[in-house]
Protein backbone atom coordinates (compact mmCIF):
# COMPACT_ATOMS: atom_id res chain seq x y z
CA UNK A 1 0.00 0.00 0.00
CA UNK A 2 2.74 2.41 0.98
CA UNK A 3 4.53 1.69 -2.28
CA UNK A 4 1.53 2.58 -4.40
CA UNK A 5 1.05 5.81 -2.48
CA UNK A 6 4.69 6.76 -2.88
CA UNK A 7 4.60 6.12 -6.59
CA UNK A 8 1.35 7.85 -7.46
CA UNK A 9 0.70 10.19 -4.53
CA UNK A 10 -2.30 12.35 -5.21
CA UNK A 11 -3.38 10.48 -8.34
CA UNK A 12 -5.08 7.73 -6.39
CA UNK A 13 -7.68 7.92 -3.66
CA UNK A 14 -7.64 5.17 -1.05
CA UNK A 15 -11.27 4.29 -0.30
CA UNK A 16 -10.61 1.78 2.47
CA UNK A 17 -7.97 -0.58 3.82
CA UNK A 18 -9.40 -3.61 5.62
CA UNK A 19 -7.58 -6.82 6.49
CA UNK A 20 -6.86 -8.55 3.15
CA UNK A 21 -8.93 -6.05 1.17
CA UNK A 22 -7.84 -2.72 -0.28
CA UNK A 23 -9.91 -0.47 -2.48
CA UNK A 24 -8.43 2.36 -4.46
CA UNK A 25 -10.04 4.78 -6.86
CA UNK A 26 -8.31 6.41 -9.79
CA UNK A 27 -9.21 8.81 -12.55
CA UNK A 28 -10.12 7.06 -15.82
CA UNK A 29 -7.09 8.52 -17.63
CA UNK A 30 -4.67 7.00 -15.08
CA UNK A 31 -6.20 3.54 -14.82
CA UNK A 32 -3.98 1.83 -17.39
CA UNK A 33 -0.82 3.25 -15.86
CA UNK A 34 -1.81 2.26 -12.32
CA UNK A 35 -2.86 -1.22 -13.45
CA UNK A 36 0.44 -1.74 -15.26
CA UNK A 37 2.32 -0.75 -12.12
CA UNK A 38 0.21 -3.10 -9.98
CA UNK A 39 0.92 -5.97 -12.34
CA UNK A 40 4.62 -5.40 -12.89
CA UNK A 41 5.83 -4.13 -9.54
CA UNK A 42 3.25 -5.32 -7.01
CA UNK A 43 2.61 -8.87 -8.26
CA UNK A 44 -1.14 -8.65 -8.88
CA UNK A 45 -1.06 -10.90 -11.91
CA UNK A 46 -4.72 -11.51 -12.76
CA UNK A 47 -8.18 -10.00 -12.39
CA UNK A 48 -10.65 -12.24 -10.60
CA UNK A 49 -13.64 -10.29 -11.70
CA UNK A 50 -14.71 -6.98 -13.09
CA UNK A 51 -18.09 -5.42 -12.79
CA UNK A 52 -19.83 -2.20 -12.14
CA UNK A 53 -22.32 -0.45 -9.94
CA UNK A 54 -24.78 2.19 -10.99
CA UNK A 55 -25.19 5.27 -8.79
CA UNK A 56 -28.01 7.32 -10.35
CA UNK A 57 -28.05 9.89 -7.52
CA UNK A 58 -24.47 10.91 -8.29
CA UNK A 59 -25.03 10.32 -12.02
CA UNK A 60 -22.05 7.98 -12.07
CA UNK A 61 -21.15 4.38 -12.80
CA UNK A 62 -18.35 2.78 -10.86
CA UNK A 63 -16.39 0.06 -12.61
CA UNK A 64 -14.47 -2.22 -10.26
CA UNK A 65 -11.69 -4.72 -10.96
CA UNK A 66 -10.84 -7.27 -8.28
CA UNK A 67 -7.16 -8.04 -8.67
CA UNK A 68 -5.45 -11.03 -7.10
CA UNK A 69 -2.14 -12.83 -7.21
CA UNK A 70 -1.34 -16.46 -8.00
CA UNK A 71 2.41 -16.14 -8.15
CA UNK A 72 3.17 -14.32 -4.89
CA UNK A 73 2.27 -16.55 -1.97
CA UNK A 74 2.03 -13.72 0.56
CA UNK A 75 -0.58 -11.98 -1.60
CA UNK A 76 -2.70 -15.10 -2.15
CA UNK A 77 -5.36 -14.00 0.32
CA UNK A 78 -5.38 -10.34 -0.75
CA UNK A 79 -7.76 -8.70 -3.15
CA UNK A 80 -7.04 -5.23 -4.44
CA UNK A 81 -10.08 -3.46 -5.84
CA UNK A 82 -9.20 -0.97 -8.52
CA UNK A 83 -12.07 1.33 -9.38
CA UNK A 84 -12.79 4.21 -11.67
CA UNK A 85 -15.92 6.28 -12.05
CA UNK A 86 -17.46 7.55 -15.22
CA UNK A 87 -20.47 9.65 -16.07
CA UNK A 88 -23.76 7.82 -16.66
CA UNK A 89 -24.63 9.87 -19.73
CA UNK A 90 -21.49 9.07 -21.67
CA UNK A 91 -20.03 6.05 -19.95
CA UNK A 92 -16.54 5.43 -21.35
CA UNK A 93 -13.41 3.99 -19.86
CA UNK A 94 -10.10 2.80 -21.29
CA UNK A 95 -9.93 -0.99 -21.43
CA UNK A 96 -7.51 -2.96 -19.28
CA UNK A 97 -7.39 -5.86 -21.72
CA UNK A 98 -3.77 -5.14 -22.65
CA UNK A 99 -2.73 -5.24 -19.01
CA UNK A 100 -4.96 -8.05 -17.77
CA UNK A 101 -6.00 -10.50 -20.44
CA UNK A 102 -8.38 -12.06 -17.93
CA UNK A 103 -10.78 -9.09 -18.00
CA UNK A 104 -11.79 -9.69 -21.62
CA UNK A 105 -15.16 -11.34 -20.97
CA UNK A 106 -15.83 -9.43 -17.78
CA UNK A 107 -15.53 -6.12 -19.62
CA UNK A 108 -17.78 -7.39 -22.36
CA UNK A 109 -20.35 -8.33 -19.76
CA UNK A 110 -20.06 -4.92 -18.11
CA UNK A 111 -20.58 -3.27 -21.47
CA UNK A 112 -23.90 -4.96 -22.08
CA UNK A 113 -25.13 -4.97 -18.49
CA UNK A 114 -24.23 -1.39 -17.60
CA UNK A 115 -23.57 0.25 -20.92
CA UNK A 116 -19.97 1.22 -20.25
CA UNK A 117 -18.03 1.46 -23.49
CA UNK A 118 -14.46 0.24 -23.11
CA UNK A 119 -12.21 2.17 -25.45
CA UNK A 120 -9.73 -0.15 -27.11
CA UNK A 121 -11.63 -3.34 -26.34
CA UNK A 122 -11.95 -5.28 -29.61
CA UNK A 123 -15.48 -6.49 -28.97
CA UNK A 124 -17.93 -4.20 -27.21
CA UNK A 125 -20.87 -6.38 -28.19
CA UNK A 126 -23.66 -8.62 -26.95
CA UNK A 127 -22.56 -11.51 -24.77
CA UNK A 128 -25.05 -12.99 -22.33
CA UNK A 129 -28.20 -11.14 -23.32
CA UNK A 130 -30.39 -12.28 -26.24
CA UNK A 131 -29.46 -11.00 -29.68
CA UNK A 132 -32.74 -9.10 -30.03
CA UNK A 133 -32.44 -7.30 -26.70
CA UNK A 134 -33.80 -3.78 -27.26
CA UNK A 135 -33.90 -2.07 -23.91
CA UNK A 136 -31.54 -0.13 -21.69
CA UNK A 137 -28.67 -2.04 -20.04
CA UNK A 138 -30.40 -4.17 -17.39
CA UNK A 139 -28.14 -3.59 -14.42
CA UNK A 140 -28.76 0.15 -14.49
CA UNK A 141 -31.04 1.18 -11.69
CA UNK A 142 -33.67 2.72 -13.96
CA UNK A 143 -34.28 -0.67 -15.56
CA UNK A 144 -37.09 -2.28 -13.59
CA UNK A 145 -38.16 -5.91 -13.66
CA UNK A 146 -41.74 -6.11 -14.88
CA UNK A 147 -44.28 -6.30 -12.08
CA UNK A 148 -41.87 -5.24 -9.36
CA UNK B 1 6.37 -29.38 -66.70
CA UNK B 2 3.51 -26.92 -66.62
CA UNK B 3 2.80 -25.30 -63.35
CA UNK B 4 -0.59 -25.10 -61.73
CA UNK B 5 -0.79 -21.44 -62.69
CA UNK B 6 -0.22 -22.22 -66.38
CA UNK B 7 -2.87 -24.90 -66.31
CA UNK B 8 -5.32 -22.44 -64.84
CA UNK B 9 -4.61 -19.88 -67.56
CA UNK B 10 -4.91 -22.59 -70.20
CA UNK B 11 -8.28 -23.73 -68.91
CA UNK B 12 -9.54 -20.13 -68.98
CA UNK B 13 -8.59 -19.89 -72.66
CA UNK B 14 -10.56 -23.04 -73.31
CA UNK B 15 -13.61 -21.36 -71.78
CA UNK B 16 -13.88 -23.67 -68.81
CA UNK B 17 -15.59 -22.20 -65.77
CA UNK B 18 -13.06 -23.15 -63.16
CA UNK B 19 -13.18 -21.19 -59.90
CA UNK B 20 -10.07 -21.11 -57.83
CA UNK B 21 -10.36 -22.27 -54.23
CA UNK B 22 -9.98 -19.38 -51.81
CA UNK B 23 -8.79 -19.55 -48.23
CA UNK B 24 -12.34 -19.08 -46.97
CA UNK B 25 -13.64 -22.06 -48.95
CA UNK B 26 -11.37 -24.38 -47.06
CA UNK B 27 -12.96 -23.49 -43.73
CA UNK B 28 -16.22 -24.92 -42.52
CA UNK B 29 -18.16 -23.23 -39.74
CA UNK B 30 -19.81 -25.49 -37.20
CA UNK B 31 -22.13 -24.44 -34.45
CA UNK B 32 -21.79 -26.59 -31.35
CA UNK B 33 -24.77 -26.39 -29.04
CA UNK B 34 -26.71 -24.95 -27.29
CA UNK B 35 -29.03 -27.94 -27.41
CA UNK B 36 -26.52 -30.64 -28.11
CA UNK B 37 -26.04 -32.64 -24.91
CA UNK B 38 -22.30 -32.57 -25.47
CA UNK B 39 -22.11 -28.83 -25.15
CA UNK B 40 -24.27 -28.25 -22.12
CA UNK B 41 -26.47 -25.18 -22.39
CA UNK B 42 -23.81 -23.33 -24.25
CA UNK B 43 -23.07 -22.52 -27.85
CA UNK B 44 -19.73 -22.01 -29.43
CA UNK B 45 -18.83 -21.59 -33.05
CA UNK B 46 -15.81 -23.36 -34.42
CA UNK B 47 -14.22 -23.11 -37.85
CA UNK B 48 -12.46 -26.21 -39.04
CA UNK B 49 -9.82 -26.63 -41.70
CA UNK B 50 -10.15 -30.31 -42.48
CA UNK B 51 -9.80 -31.96 -39.10
CA UNK B 52 -8.28 -29.02 -37.27
CA UNK B 53 -10.01 -26.23 -35.41
CA UNK B 54 -8.70 -22.85 -36.52
CA UNK B 55 -11.17 -20.53 -34.82
CA UNK B 56 -13.45 -20.72 -31.81
CA UNK B 57 -15.90 -18.17 -30.45
CA UNK B 58 -17.92 -18.91 -27.30
CA UNK B 59 -21.45 -17.53 -27.20
CA UNK B 60 -22.89 -18.02 -23.71
CA UNK B 61 -26.21 -16.73 -22.45
CA UNK B 62 -28.65 -19.49 -23.40
CA UNK B 63 -29.63 -19.97 -19.75
CA UNK B 64 -28.96 -16.43 -18.53
CA UNK B 65 -31.43 -15.69 -15.74
CA UNK B 66 -30.33 -12.31 -14.46
CA UNK B 67 -29.49 -13.57 -10.98
CA UNK B 68 -27.61 -10.38 -10.14
CA UNK B 69 -30.60 -8.20 -10.93
CA UNK B 70 -32.98 -10.50 -9.08
CA UNK B 71 -30.88 -10.14 -5.94
CA UNK B 72 -31.55 -6.40 -5.83
CA UNK B 73 -35.30 -7.01 -5.43
CA UNK B 74 -35.25 -9.46 -2.53
CA UNK B 75 -33.95 -9.29 0.98
CA UNK B 76 -30.86 -11.26 1.91
CA UNK B 77 -32.61 -14.43 3.12
CA UNK B 78 -35.04 -14.55 0.18
CA UNK B 79 -32.05 -14.56 -2.15
CA UNK B 80 -30.79 -17.96 -1.00
CA UNK B 81 -33.13 -20.31 -2.94
CA UNK B 82 -32.72 -18.61 -6.31
CA UNK B 83 -28.96 -18.11 -5.96
CA UNK B 84 -28.38 -21.86 -5.87
CA UNK B 85 -30.19 -22.42 -9.18
CA UNK B 86 -27.12 -21.75 -11.38
CA UNK B 87 -25.43 -24.87 -10.08
CA UNK B 88 -27.85 -27.15 -8.31
CA UNK B 89 -25.28 -29.95 -7.94
CA UNK B 90 -23.05 -27.69 -5.87
CA UNK B 91 -25.70 -25.60 -4.18
CA UNK B 92 -24.05 -25.53 -0.76
CA UNK B 93 -20.91 -23.89 -2.11
CA UNK B 94 -22.62 -21.24 -4.18
CA UNK B 95 -24.54 -19.98 -1.15
CA UNK B 96 -21.52 -20.36 1.13
CA UNK B 97 -19.63 -17.29 -0.01
CA UNK B 98 -22.88 -15.34 -0.20
CA UNK B 99 -23.47 -16.17 3.47
CA UNK B 100 -19.91 -15.17 4.36
CA UNK B 101 -20.35 -11.83 2.62
CA UNK B 102 -23.68 -11.08 4.30
CA UNK B 103 -22.25 -12.06 7.69
CA UNK B 104 -19.38 -9.65 7.20
CA UNK B 105 -21.70 -6.81 6.18
CA UNK B 106 -24.25 -7.38 8.94
CA UNK B 107 -21.69 -8.31 11.61
CA UNK B 108 -23.09 -11.76 12.34
CA UNK B 109 -21.04 -14.20 14.43
CA UNK B 110 -21.54 -17.86 13.45
CA UNK B 111 -21.43 -20.53 16.21
CA UNK B 112 -18.56 -22.99 15.85
CA UNK B 113 -20.74 -26.03 15.39
CA UNK B 114 -22.59 -24.20 12.63
CA UNK B 115 -19.29 -23.47 10.90
CA UNK B 116 -18.33 -27.14 10.97
CA UNK B 117 -21.68 -28.33 9.68
CA UNK B 118 -21.70 -25.98 6.74
CA UNK B 119 -18.15 -26.90 5.81
CA UNK B 120 -19.29 -30.54 5.96
CA UNK B 121 -22.29 -29.86 3.73
CA UNK B 122 -20.05 -28.04 1.26
CA UNK B 123 -17.52 -30.86 1.10
CA UNK B 124 -20.26 -33.44 0.53
CA UNK B 125 -21.71 -31.21 -2.16
CA UNK B 126 -18.35 -30.83 -3.84
CA UNK B 127 -18.19 -34.64 -4.15
CA UNK B 128 -21.67 -34.70 -5.72
CA UNK B 129 -20.66 -32.10 -8.28
CA UNK B 130 -17.32 -33.67 -9.12
CA UNK B 131 -18.89 -37.10 -9.59
CA UNK B 132 -21.48 -35.63 -11.91
CA UNK B 133 -18.76 -33.91 -13.89
CA UNK B 134 -16.72 -37.12 -14.05
CA UNK B 135 -19.74 -39.02 -15.37
CA UNK B 136 -20.14 -36.50 -18.18
CA UNK B 137 -16.43 -36.57 -18.95
CA UNK B 138 -16.55 -40.35 -19.13
CA UNK B 139 -19.51 -40.60 -21.48
CA UNK B 140 -18.16 -37.98 -23.88
CA UNK B 141 -14.95 -39.89 -24.21
CA UNK B 142 -17.01 -42.96 -25.09
CA UNK B 143 -16.57 -44.73 -21.78
CA UNK B 144 -20.08 -45.65 -20.69
CA UNK B 145 -19.00 -47.47 -17.52
CA UNK B 146 -17.51 -44.22 -16.32
CA UNK B 147 -20.92 -42.67 -16.82
CA UNK B 148 -22.76 -45.33 -14.82
CA UNK B 149 -20.42 -45.67 -11.86
CA UNK B 150 -20.11 -42.04 -10.73
CA UNK B 151 -23.81 -41.47 -11.36
CA UNK B 152 -24.55 -44.40 -9.09
CA UNK B 153 -22.02 -43.45 -6.42
CA UNK B 154 -23.37 -39.93 -6.36
CA UNK B 155 -26.31 -41.42 -4.51
CA UNK B 156 -24.04 -42.11 -1.52
CA UNK B 157 -23.62 -38.40 -0.98
CA UNK B 158 -27.08 -37.40 -2.11
CA UNK B 159 -28.55 -39.74 0.52
CA UNK B 160 -26.31 -38.21 3.18
CA UNK B 161 -27.28 -34.69 2.13
CA UNK B 162 -30.93 -35.63 2.03
CA UNK B 163 -30.74 -36.81 5.64
CA UNK B 164 -28.81 -33.67 6.58
CA UNK B 165 -30.78 -31.01 4.74
CA UNK B 166 -34.09 -32.55 3.68
CA UNK B 167 -33.60 -32.12 -0.06
CA UNK B 168 -31.72 -34.12 -2.65
CA UNK B 169 -30.21 -31.36 -4.77
CA UNK B 170 -31.23 -27.79 -3.94
CA UNK B 171 -30.60 -27.70 -0.21
CA UNK B 172 -30.84 -24.00 0.75
CA UNK B 173 -28.89 -25.16 3.77
CA UNK B 174 -26.03 -22.70 4.17
CA UNK B 175 -27.60 -19.44 5.22
CA UNK B 176 -26.27 -16.21 6.75
CA UNK B 177 -25.73 -17.03 10.41
CA UNK B 178 -24.97 -20.73 10.07
CA UNK B 179 -27.01 -23.68 8.82
CA UNK B 180 -30.69 -24.45 8.84
CA UNK B 181 -30.73 -27.66 10.91
CA UNK B 182 -28.54 -29.68 13.21
CA UNK B 183 -27.21 -33.03 11.98
CA UNK B 184 -29.47 -36.07 12.57
CA UNK B 185 -28.69 -38.94 14.98
CA UNK B 186 -26.25 -41.55 13.77
CA UNK B 187 -25.11 -39.34 10.91
CA UNK B 188 -21.43 -39.55 11.79
CA UNK B 189 -21.19 -43.35 11.66
CA UNK B 190 -23.23 -43.52 8.48
CA UNK B 191 -21.08 -40.84 6.86
CA UNK B 192 -17.84 -42.63 7.75
CA UNK B 193 -19.24 -45.92 6.42
CA UNK B 194 -20.16 -44.31 3.11
CA UNK B 195 -16.75 -42.65 2.92
CA UNK B 196 -14.89 -45.95 3.43
CA UNK B 197 -16.87 -47.54 0.63
CA UNK B 198 -16.33 -44.53 -1.62
CA UNK B 199 -12.58 -44.57 -1.11
CA UNK B 200 -12.54 -48.18 -2.28
CA UNK B 201 -14.54 -47.17 -5.33
CA UNK B 202 -12.11 -44.37 -6.13
CA UNK B 203 -9.36 -46.96 -6.52
CA UNK B 204 -11.56 -48.81 -8.99
CA UNK B 205 -12.17 -45.59 -10.91
CA UNK B 206 -8.47 -45.18 -11.26
CA UNK B 207 -8.03 -48.72 -12.57
CA UNK B 208 -10.84 -48.69 -15.07
CA UNK B 209 -10.62 -45.11 -16.31
CA UNK B 210 -7.51 -43.14 -15.49
CA UNK B 211 -5.12 -46.03 -16.10
CA UNK B 212 -6.79 -47.13 -19.31
CA UNK B 213 -4.37 -46.76 -22.26
CA UNK B 214 -7.13 -45.48 -24.56
CA UNK B 215 -8.06 -42.69 -22.17
CA UNK B 216 -4.43 -41.81 -21.67
CA UNK B 217 -3.85 -41.56 -25.40
CA UNK B 218 -6.82 -39.29 -25.86
CA UNK B 219 -5.86 -36.89 -23.07
CA UNK B 220 -2.11 -36.94 -22.45
CA UNK B 221 -0.34 -34.07 -24.14
CA UNK B 222 -3.58 -32.70 -25.58
CA UNK B 223 -4.27 -28.96 -25.29
CA UNK B 224 -1.49 -28.01 -22.91
CA UNK B 225 -2.02 -24.85 -20.86
CA UNK B 226 1.29 -23.59 -19.54
CA UNK B 227 1.69 -22.12 -16.08
CA UNK B 228 2.36 -18.61 -17.40
CA UNK B 229 -0.71 -18.67 -19.64
CA UNK B 230 -2.91 -20.06 -16.87
CA UNK B 231 -1.94 -17.15 -14.65
CA UNK B 232 -2.34 -14.65 -17.46
CA UNK B 233 -5.78 -15.92 -18.41
CA UNK B 234 -6.78 -15.92 -14.75
CA UNK B 235 -8.33 -19.39 -14.81
CA UNK B 236 -9.51 -20.93 -11.56
CA UNK B 237 -9.85 -24.17 -9.69
CA UNK B 238 -8.75 -27.50 -11.11
CA UNK B 239 -7.72 -25.94 -14.44
CA UNK B 240 -5.29 -23.67 -12.62
CA UNK B 241 -3.99 -26.41 -10.34
CA UNK B 242 -3.47 -28.76 -13.29
CA UNK B 243 -1.09 -26.19 -14.77
CA UNK B 244 1.18 -26.23 -11.76
CA UNK B 245 -0.17 -23.40 -9.59
CA UNK B 246 -1.01 -24.80 -6.14
CA UNK B 247 -3.72 -22.26 -5.39
CA UNK B 248 -6.80 -23.19 -3.40
CA UNK B 249 -8.93 -20.64 -1.54
CA UNK B 250 -9.34 -23.09 1.35
CA UNK B 251 -5.58 -22.83 1.86
CA UNK B 252 -4.81 -19.34 0.56
CA UNK B 253 -7.55 -17.54 2.46
CA UNK B 254 -9.05 -20.05 4.95
CA UNK B 255 -12.66 -19.26 5.73
CA UNK B 256 -14.62 -20.51 8.74
CA UNK B 257 -12.73 -23.46 10.26
CA UNK B 258 -10.56 -24.51 7.31
CA UNK B 259 -7.40 -23.33 9.06
CA UNK B 260 -7.95 -26.11 11.62
CA UNK B 261 -8.12 -28.80 8.94
CA UNK B 262 -5.00 -30.56 7.74
CA UNK B 263 -5.04 -31.14 3.99
CA UNK B 264 -2.84 -30.76 0.93
CA UNK B 265 -3.54 -28.70 -2.16
CA UNK B 266 -3.57 -31.21 -5.01
CA UNK B 267 -1.91 -30.05 -8.20
CA UNK B 268 -0.09 -31.33 -11.28
CA UNK B 269 2.45 -29.73 -13.54
CA UNK B 270 1.73 -31.02 -17.03
CA UNK B 271 -1.30 -28.81 -17.80
CA UNK B 272 -2.79 -31.17 -20.39
CA UNK B 273 -6.27 -32.69 -20.54
CA UNK B 274 -5.17 -35.61 -18.40
CA UNK B 275 -3.96 -33.34 -15.61
CA UNK B 276 -7.16 -31.29 -15.78
CA UNK B 277 -9.25 -34.44 -15.43
CA UNK B 278 -7.05 -36.03 -12.78
CA UNK B 279 -6.86 -33.07 -10.40
CA UNK B 280 -10.62 -33.21 -9.58
CA UNK B 281 -10.12 -36.91 -8.86
CA UNK B 282 -7.30 -36.11 -6.42
CA UNK B 283 -9.55 -33.44 -4.92
CA UNK B 284 -12.20 -36.07 -4.27
CA UNK B 285 -9.67 -38.20 -2.38
CA UNK B 286 -8.57 -35.18 -0.36
CA UNK B 287 -12.18 -34.23 0.33
CA UNK B 288 -12.76 -37.62 1.94
CA UNK B 289 -9.98 -36.86 4.44
CA UNK B 290 -11.42 -33.40 5.09
CA UNK B 291 -14.88 -34.85 5.77
CA UNK B 292 -13.46 -37.35 8.27
CA UNK B 293 -11.58 -34.58 10.08
CA UNK B 294 -14.63 -32.34 10.15
CA UNK B 295 -16.68 -35.12 11.75
CA UNK B 296 -13.96 -35.78 14.32
CA UNK B 297 -13.24 -32.21 15.32
CA UNK B 298 -16.82 -30.98 15.38
CA UNK B 299 -18.03 -29.75 18.79
CA UNK B 300 -20.47 -32.33 20.15
CA UNK B 301 -23.18 -29.86 21.05
CA UNK B 302 -24.08 -26.23 20.72
CA UNK B 303 -25.96 -23.82 18.55
CA UNK B 304 -25.83 -24.24 14.78
CA UNK B 305 -27.28 -20.89 13.80
CA UNK B 306 -26.91 -17.36 15.09
CA UNK B 307 -30.11 -15.64 16.12
CA UNK B 308 -31.02 -13.24 13.35
CA UNK B 309 -33.46 -10.39 13.01
CA UNK B 310 -36.23 -11.02 10.48
CA UNK B 311 -34.49 -8.79 7.94
CA UNK B 312 -30.78 -8.76 8.71
CA UNK B 313 -29.05 -5.59 7.60
CA UNK B 314 -25.89 -3.75 8.42
CA UNK B 315 -24.37 -0.34 7.87
CA UNK B 316 -23.67 0.73 4.27
CA UNK B 317 -20.54 -0.88 2.95
CA UNK B 318 -19.18 -3.40 0.51
CA UNK B 319 -17.33 -6.68 0.61
CA UNK B 320 -15.81 -9.34 -1.61
CA UNK B 321 -15.78 -12.87 -0.18
CA UNK B 322 -14.91 -16.12 -1.88
CA UNK B 323 -14.83 -19.85 -1.29
CA UNK B 324 -13.39 -22.76 -3.23
CA UNK B 325 -16.21 -24.46 -5.09
CA UNK B 326 -16.06 -27.53 -7.31
CA UNK B 327 -15.13 -25.28 -10.22
CA UNK B 328 -12.70 -22.94 -8.52
CA UNK B 329 -12.93 -19.68 -6.66
CA UNK B 330 -16.49 -18.45 -6.25
CA UNK B 331 -16.68 -14.84 -5.15
CA UNK B 332 -19.45 -12.46 -4.26
CA UNK B 333 -19.05 -8.72 -4.47
CA UNK B 334 -21.90 -7.21 -2.48
CA UNK B 335 -22.63 -3.51 -2.02
CA UNK B 336 -25.07 -2.64 0.72
CA UNK B 337 -26.76 0.72 1.18
CA UNK B 338 -28.03 -0.05 4.68
CA UNK B 339 -31.41 -1.45 3.62
CA UNK B 340 -32.40 -5.13 3.92
CA UNK B 341 -32.01 -5.57 0.16
CA UNK B 342 -28.51 -5.66 -1.36
CA UNK B 343 -27.76 -2.66 -3.58
CA UNK B 344 -25.59 -4.64 -5.98
CA UNK B 345 -24.55 -8.27 -6.12
CA UNK B 346 -21.83 -9.41 -8.49
CA UNK B 347 -21.13 -13.12 -8.71
CA UNK B 348 -17.69 -14.08 -9.95
CA UNK B 349 -17.68 -17.76 -10.83
CA UNK B 350 -14.94 -20.13 -11.89
CA UNK B 351 -16.82 -21.30 -14.97
CA UNK B 352 -17.04 -17.81 -16.44
CA UNK B 353 -13.32 -17.33 -15.93
CA UNK B 354 -12.40 -20.73 -17.36
CA UNK B 355 -14.40 -19.97 -20.50
CA UNK B 356 -11.61 -17.63 -21.58
CA UNK B 357 -9.30 -20.63 -21.88
CA UNK B 358 -11.63 -22.44 -24.28
CA UNK B 359 -10.80 -20.60 -27.55
CA UNK B 360 -7.20 -20.48 -26.43
CA UNK B 361 -6.98 -24.26 -26.02
CA UNK B 362 -9.26 -25.41 -28.83
CA UNK B 363 -7.52 -23.62 -31.69
CA UNK B 364 -5.04 -26.04 -33.20
CA UNK B 365 -6.71 -29.17 -31.85
CA UNK B 366 -8.53 -31.80 -33.87
CA UNK B 367 -12.31 -31.60 -33.87
CA UNK B 368 -12.45 -35.10 -32.43
CA UNK B 369 -10.59 -33.85 -29.36
CA UNK B 370 -13.14 -31.11 -28.77
CA UNK B 371 -15.16 -32.96 -26.06
CA UNK B 372 -11.97 -34.00 -24.26
CA UNK B 373 -10.75 -30.39 -24.14
CA UNK B 374 -14.09 -28.73 -23.49
CA UNK B 375 -15.19 -30.89 -20.55
CA UNK B 376 -11.71 -30.92 -19.05
CA UNK B 377 -12.20 -27.21 -18.32
CA UNK B 378 -14.62 -28.14 -15.54
CA UNK B 379 -17.05 -25.74 -17.14
CA UNK B 380 -20.65 -25.45 -16.03
CA UNK B 381 -22.59 -23.35 -18.57
CA UNK B 382 -25.52 -22.55 -16.31
CA UNK B 383 -23.22 -21.16 -13.67
CA UNK B 384 -21.27 -19.09 -16.18
CA UNK B 385 -24.48 -17.51 -17.50
CA UNK B 386 -25.96 -16.85 -14.06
Amino acid sequence: MEEIKKKFGELIKVVFVKPLRIKIQVEPRDIVEVATFLRDSMGFDHAESAGGTDYPKENQIEVIYHLGSYTREDLGAHILSLTARTSRDDARLPTLINVYKSVEYHERETFEMLGVYFEGHPRNERFLLPEDWADIPPLRKDFRIKGR
Amino acid sequence: MTSLEDKFEESKKLGLQIVRESEEDRLMTLSVGPQHPGSGHFRFTVKVDGDYIVYCDPDPGYVHRGEEKMCEYRNVIQNIPHLERPVIHDSSNITYSYSLAIEELAGIEVPRRGQYIRALASELNRQVYTLYWLAIYGIFLGHSTMFMWPTGDRELFIDLLEALTGARVTHAFNIPGGVRNDIPDGFKDWCIRQMRYFQKRLKEYEDIFYNMPLFRQRTEGVAVLSKEDAVKLGVAGSVLRASGVPYDIRKAEPYDIYNEIDFKVQYMKTGDCFARSYVPFLDMQESCHIIEQLLDKMPQSGEVRAKLQPNPKGPPGETYRRVESGRGALGYYIVSDGTPKPYRVKISVGSFRNMLALPYLLVGQKLADMPAVYWSLNYWPVEADR
